[in-house]
């Protein structure tokens, strides 16, 4: 533990780093068919710096979620590496990571124990870690209660008496007990009405601000992702195809799948319509990845080389791209 | 009048629960006209969903409806039977639900299913039933329709499904649509297809459309007029363009704060909440069901029942007591009545 410890207080770099991470799974078509591989993340490099936000966008079947336990190490990738407080995670137990990286998931209904107490669930992480202090586990879980304003008296309460915003509060309470250094919320309020959804994101902002965590955030709700996010990673068939600086990706977004997310996103604007993204009816199947560009079969502005030739990353250290609309124009990044 | 596609009046619907009578929908009132885009928003548990079921006779065995009208192109329907309300559903009127895949059947084709309601209720042959799955199929932009006629729901993907959902609504060319959250379960890029799609349909084919979400910013886009429903009663109705440019309820109001918006709403500020919980709606209940939650309330709000009246724009109808004060806040700035 102590080893850990000090790691945490003496490094400064990138909190996670992954580097060309790859996960395919086998899925079987049936008694006599072969199985196919699903690539659901194929080939991701993200970085995680100390006090950023970063959101992870993209449609379902993206690999966003699988991204994301692969970070928590509940998944080891099948080829590349992911470096946790810049050390390895393959070197790593379970334990440590969870040391930290911590998750809050998007249903608070299934993902707190129905039969352990409210206490119970937000003093598990010290369990797990063999705090070595447990006549203070009572009073830091009620202080963690009080910073994410969850009544003391709950203490005892069961999670079937709390309601989906009240739960949440207890994810993200279970999530910050042991102080993480980056938590990882995977649609924190999609479950949520409109009215509890601000509250918990005004919660995460001012946790954020007062713990100094660092966040990665999924989501598919654009105005949650640009109130919260200082860089956004657009995912699309298991790669990051476009990250920018939030503000940059939302003023001038690049590639042409994150231009027709950006157009998807209905702000409350009456008169405004629903605007006609042309995507067609093609849909994004991790089982058939196309050829060259893998969104070229929806892109409005396919080329004739995008259905053969994959394009390489271009851009620079705070935004990249995968598009041969900026083959030229741009420098390379510089190779890993 | 003859636009008048759906009239509802008075509409209550109660459920027997084991602590009393749950008062889920508590005297809501509203029309459709041709062509005409009704969206119901509100929050989990507001009686939207039980309001369209009431209108399509489609709730729960248990369930209580009253209502002093319930008009389908002029047709009442509160007092018909099974066998004729049987008739007009999927017929005159159809609906669409949030979840294609627990909606659809899935031991019978696309095909089979898009055709049974159209030989249900006209006397046509297989063929012509066929040939008006192809069209519609192609009609909502799903390629190849042909094959698609011969697969199950499971082979298609949600996006499709919920295209086939709409086709399905269409196939008997009904007068009225009712659509509860039809893109709720699907991705943002999906979810603007579809409505684009559904409006557009709507437009060409001339439907009334009611379209339950809670979604503000679909609301926006969509509605010709908005109803806000909360705790069972509607408490604001106007054009969309007065709900979010001055709205006179101080739950709407806060519904659009809470919202962050891009480009407007600054990165990292508080985004605006709503305090307290949703009253329960079991037993009798007297004054405003938003009381209990509202910064602005007095003493007489409590004091007896608050009735829906005219306030803020024209044609905005209001349940607050002091919406002239609130509505007078908002057309000046909408975000000063942030709560």
């Amino acid at each position: 533990m102590s080893a850990l410890t000090t790691s945490k207080a003496v490094y400064t770099g990138p909190i996670v780093e992954a580097r060309r991470i790859v996960r395919s799974f086998s899925v079987s078509r049936g008694l006599f068919k072969r199985a196919r591989t699903l690539r659901a993340v194929d080939g991701v490099n993200l970085s995680i710096r100390p006090g950023e936000v970063v959101a992870l966008v993209g449609e379902s079947g993206s690999g966003k979620t699988t991204l994301a336990r692969m970070l928590l190490g509940l998944l080891p990738p099948s080829s590349g590496e992911i470096r946790i407080g810049g050390q390895a995670s393959a070197t790593l137990a379970r334990r440590q990571i969870a040391a930290l990286v911590q998750p809050v998931f998007q249903d608070p209904y299934s993902s707190l124990n129905p039969r352990k107490s409210i206490g119970s669930i937000i003093a598990l992480p010290l369990r797990a870690q063999q705090d070595e202090e447990p006549a203070t586990w009572r009073s830091r879980v009620e202080e963690m209660m009080d910073r994410v304003g969850l009544a003391r008296r709950l203490y005892d309460n069961f999670p079937s008496q709390l309601s989906g915003g009240q739960r949440q509060r207890v994810a993200i309470a279970r999530a910050l007990i042991n102080q993480p250094r980056l938590v990882i919320c995977d649609e924190p309020t999609s479950a949520l009405d409109v009215s509890v959804q601000s509250q918990i994101l005004n919660l995460l902002e001012d946790l954020r601000r007062d713990m100094g965590l660092t966040y990665l955030l999924i989501s598919h709700n654009l105005a949650v992702v640009e109130h919260m996010a200082t860089r956004v990673a657009v995912m699309y068939l298991g790669r990051i195809v476009e990250e920018a600086e939030t503000a940059a990706l939302f003023h001038a977004p690049k590639h042409p799948y994150s231009q027709a997310l950006l157009q998807s996103v209905l702000t409350p604007e009456p008169g405004l319509g629903v605007p006609d993204t042309q995507l067609g009816a093609a849909y994004p199947d991790p089982l058939a990845i196309p050829s060259g560009c893998r969104f070229h079969p929806r892109c409005v502005r396919v080329m004739p080389r995008c259905r053969t030739e994959v394009p390489p990353p271009v851009g620079m250290s705070t935004a990249m791209v995968e598009c041969h609309l900026y083959d030229t124009p741009f420098q390379p990044k510089a190779p890993a | 009048m003859s636009d008048r596609v759906l009239t509802v009046e008075d509409l209550k619907v109660s459920l027997p629960v084991p602590a009393g009578k749950l008062r889920a929908v508590q005297g809501v009132s509203f029309h459709v006209d041709r062509g005409e885009t009704l969206c119901i928003v509100g929050e989990s548990g507001c009686g939207k969903t039980l309001t369209a079921l009431a209108v399509m006779d489609l709730l729960p065995s248990k369930a209580r409806r009253l209502a002093t009208r319930l008009e389908l192109e002029g047709k009442e329907l509160s007092d018909i039977g099974e066998r004729a309300i049987a008739d007009i559903r999927g017929n005159r009127m159809a609906m669409i639900f949030q979840e294609p895949m627990t909606s659809l059947n899935p031991a019978y084709t696309i095909g089979n299913q898009l055709e049974e309601a159209l030989l249900r209720h006209r006397r046509i042959g297989r063929k012509q039933a066929r040939e008006r799955a192809l069209y519609l199929l192609d009609r909502v932009g799903i390629p190849s329709a042909e094959i698609r006629l011969k697969q199950y729901p499971h082979q298609l993907s949600g996006g499709l499904r919920q295209r086939v959902m709409i086709a399905m609504a269409l196939m008997c060319g009904p007068a009225l649509i009712l659509a509860d959250e039809p893109t709720t379960a699907l991705d943002v890029t999906i979810q603007a297809q579809i409505l684009h799609l559904l409006a557009e349909l709507q437009r060409e084919f001339a439907m009334g459309l009611v379209l339950i979400t809670h979604d503000l910013g679909i609301v926006a886009r969509i509605a010709t007029r908005v109803a806000v429903m909360y705790a069972g009663q509607i408490v604001e109705t106007g054009t969309a363009e007065a709900i979010f440019s001055a709205p006179a309820h101080p739950y709407t109001c806060g519904l659009l704060a809470c919202i962050p918006v891009p480009g407007k709403t600054q990165r990292g500020h508080k985004l605006g909440t709503i305090p307290g919980m949703v009253p329960s709606l079991i037993g009798d209940k007297h004054g405003c069901r938003f009381a209990g939650r509202c910064p602005f309330v007095i003493a007489a709000c409590g004091e007896s029942e608050v009735l829906l009246e005219a306030g803020g724009g024209p044609g905005q109808l209001v349940r607050c007591i002091r919406h002239t004060e609130i509505a007078g806040l908002t057309a000046r700035s909408p975000e000063a009545v942030a709560l």
